[in-house]
């Protein structure tokens, strides 16, 4: 048997390649070749890899949610426009300030034009169907907020009913509102003995992924005549400035304007006053920082422990790659490769979960958190995040596998 | 360059060599100022009692250790002026190994384990799979390729171990106890395969072993005492 095939194997096999089996050492990236080694050495310990990888699957879809908060209560920053200024009460949101302001503060220098919007607070039906309704001025409210598109015709209807509202998509689909349909609220700040009446006559659409359109939007001529209190006063003025770069010197003026009054005006940035809002309950970046950051500091330990156990179990083997040819930096590129495959595997898996999942729980927040969607940079943070995870969590056992000494790992073979 | 010319002949010389390990405060002189030349084409039987320093020669000439003090040249190349990179590639080019225990990788099969060399070089995966199946074929596997070690016996084991070993067609086969670990009719069988890649293809074969029966088998033996060798067994 020997004779037929190794006349077969040096004759037809061997020598022809003789030339082209140099070994290779300089790969420019890392080949898929050894895919299938690093995927096989993954398995070796399935109920250990699970654990692990269902440790990581949970913390990206934590990673998830916590953006996806951190995007409902953050988010208004990042749509503010850079051209808006919001003035308020100096004392607090929660006060009112005169209608003549308007007429004041559009003499200002540098200010283009100014509206108003003041906090309804009303109730459909439940308190638990929170979502937002303010009384506006309809053409300036939509001069100054290009991001909401609400078609001509509807627009046009609104401005003839006076008992008219608009309604975001997303409210409307939420409580199933049809254009023609009469909306009762109750309002227990401007009247809880009765009931208004609203004629749906619009449904508005974002212009961007982002635009909250759970607001609920009335004329505010109707809401002024009929409120019991608190006639001619608003609740804040929204500003749009002719240069965004003078913002800060529109600010100042606007304030001295109606320093020493009984209503002084603080005037910020509308990116500014949205946060105002959200650090009502804290600081919500470090707030979220700080749970990933102990979410993660657990899943390196939980991980860097599976990889340096993964090393120290297979130390012979190793060995043995090495002898056969490896070098120390592909050893140490395999445990690494594969301490970053778990954890991108891991992370993709939690990050996909969070994205399928938060349009269902977005649904149940409606009213409470209108911005709550996992945003795509957040996929990217996390994915990004993931490798990081492994090169970490691998780092350390991949520098132990590149220090073997082949003729001592074999001797633990 | 011819490698034999290089070597004064002799694919393998080692010259001076002594090695030493360190090991607390204490000095282990494990091989003392020793000679060795193997022509190509031959097969060495290297014996020698426990602690020798069969399996640290072997080790220095597989390019796995370094000297302490001396040469060790093998197809021309100073392997104590190499580097841990250089010596990695070299290594690859032309050293098969052989093991007691066989150090498979228990993960893949019969021949992924046969590929793993082949992994190093620019060979496509076609040509990869014709060179692992030229290779169990020389093994008299190919029916087994598709297995994991634990599925074989420790002779089919040790077979793909060979096929390994031999699967870039390396310039020296170093074989490590390779009947160590096997029944007799198994170990037979492996040192019929080993005389046969000696004999018809021509590989130069160091092999360590204990075994008298075994070291029958190579064109020459040499034995290892208190690091020195010599061509008459230890008294």
């Amino acid at each position: 048997m020997l004779g037929r095939w190794s006349i077969e194997f040096t004759r037809k096999c061997v020598r022809p390649f003789h030339h082209s089996i140099t070994p290779s050492l300089h790969h420019p990236v890392f080949p898929v070749k050894f895919f299938h080694l690093i995927w096989c050495n993954l398995k070796r310990k399935k109920l250990r890899t699970s654990l692990t990888l269902l440790s990581i699957v949970v913390a990206f879809i934590l990673f998830g949610f916590l953006s996806a908060i951190q995007q409902a209560l953050v988010g208004g920053v990042e749509m503010a426009g850079a051209d808006r200024l919001s003035v308020r009460q100096k004392v607090s949101i929660i006060n009112l300030l005169p209608i003549s302001y308007e007429a004041r503060i559009e003499r200002i220098p540098g200010v283009d034009f100014a509206t108003h919007q003041t906090w309804f607070g009303g109730i459909y039906q439940d308190p638990k169907n929170f979502f937002m309704q303010n009384p506006v001025e309809p053409e300036k409210f939509f001069k100054i907020h290009p991001e909401i598109i609400l078609p001509p015709e509807q627009m046009k209807a609104w401005l003839a009913t006076r008992t008219g509202a608009i309604v975001g998509r997303r409210t409307a689909d939420r409580f199933h509102w049809k254009i023609g349909d009469r909306i009762p609220i109750q309002s227990p700040i401007w009247g809880a003995d009765r009931t208004w009446e609203f004629d749906i006559v619009g449904i508005y659409d974002g212009a961007k992924k982002g635009t909250d359109t759970t607001w609920m939007l009335f004329r505010y001529d109707y809401f002024d005549e009929a409120r019991r209190w608190g006639k001619g006063q608003i609740g804040w003025f929204t500003i749009r400035i002719k240069d965004p770069s003078q913002a800060a010197e529109v600010a100042k003026r606007v304030d001295a304007e109606f320093e020493n009054s009984p209503t002084e005006t603080k005037t910020e940035p509308e990116g500014a006053f949205i946060q105002g809002y959200a650090s009502q309950i804290g600081n919500i970046v470090f707030i979220v920082a700080a749970i990933l950051g102990m979410v993660f500091f657990t899943i390196l330990l939980v991980a860097g422990n599976t990889m340096a156990q993964a090393v120290r179990e297979r130390t012979g083997e190793l060995g043995v790659l090495k002898a056969i040819g490896f070098t120390n930096g592909q050893v140490m590129a395999l445990v690494l490769a594969e301490s970053c495959l778990l954890a991108v595997i891991g992370g993709a898996v939690g990050l996909a979960l969070a994205r399928a999942v938060t349009p269902v729980v977005a649904d149940k927040l409606a009213g409470l958190l209108p911005m709550f969607f996992l945003p795509t940079h957040a996929l990217f943070t996390g994915f990004s995040l993931s490798v990081a995870l492994g090169l970490v969590t691998g780092i350390f056992p991949a520098l132990q596998a590149m220090r073997l000494r082949v003729a001592d790992a074999l001797r633990r073979m | 360059m011819n490698e034999n010319q290089s070597n004064n002949g002799a694919l393998v010389r080692v010259e001076n060599v002594e090695k030493i390990f360190r090991r607390g405060s204490e000095d282990i002189h494990v091989l003392a100022d020793l000679h060795l030349q193997v022509p190509t084409g031959e097969f060495l039987a290297l014996m020698g009692p426990s602690g020798s320093g069969k399996t640290t020669l072997l080790n220095l000439i597989g390019g796995l250790d370094r000297p302490t003090k001396g040469l060790v040249s093998v197809a021309g190349e100073r392997l104590d002026q190499l580097s841990d990179h250089r010596l990695a590639a070299w290594r690859a080019r032309h050293i098969g190994f052989v093991f007691q225990l066989y150090n498979l990788m228990p993960v893949l099969t019969a021949e992924r384990n046969v590929e793993l060399p082949l992994l190093l070089t620019h060979l496509s995966k076609a040509e990869r799979k014709k060179h692992v199946d030229a290779a169990l074929a020389v093994v008299g596997l190919t029916h087994r390729a598709g297995h994991y070690p634990r599925t074989l016996s420790g002779g089919e084991q040790q077979r793909v171990g060979i096929a390994r070993g031999i699967v870039t067609d390396p310039t020296l086969l170093l074989c490590d106890e390779p009947t160590g670990d096997l029944d007799r009719k198994s170990g037979n069988e492996i040192l019929d395969l080993l005389q046969a890649l000696n004999r018809e293809h021509g590989k130069t074969i160091i092999m360590v072993t204990h075994d008298p029966h075994a070291s029958a088998r190579a064109s020459r033996t040499v034995y290892l005492d208190k690091g020195q060798l010599s061509n008459e067994p230890v008294k």
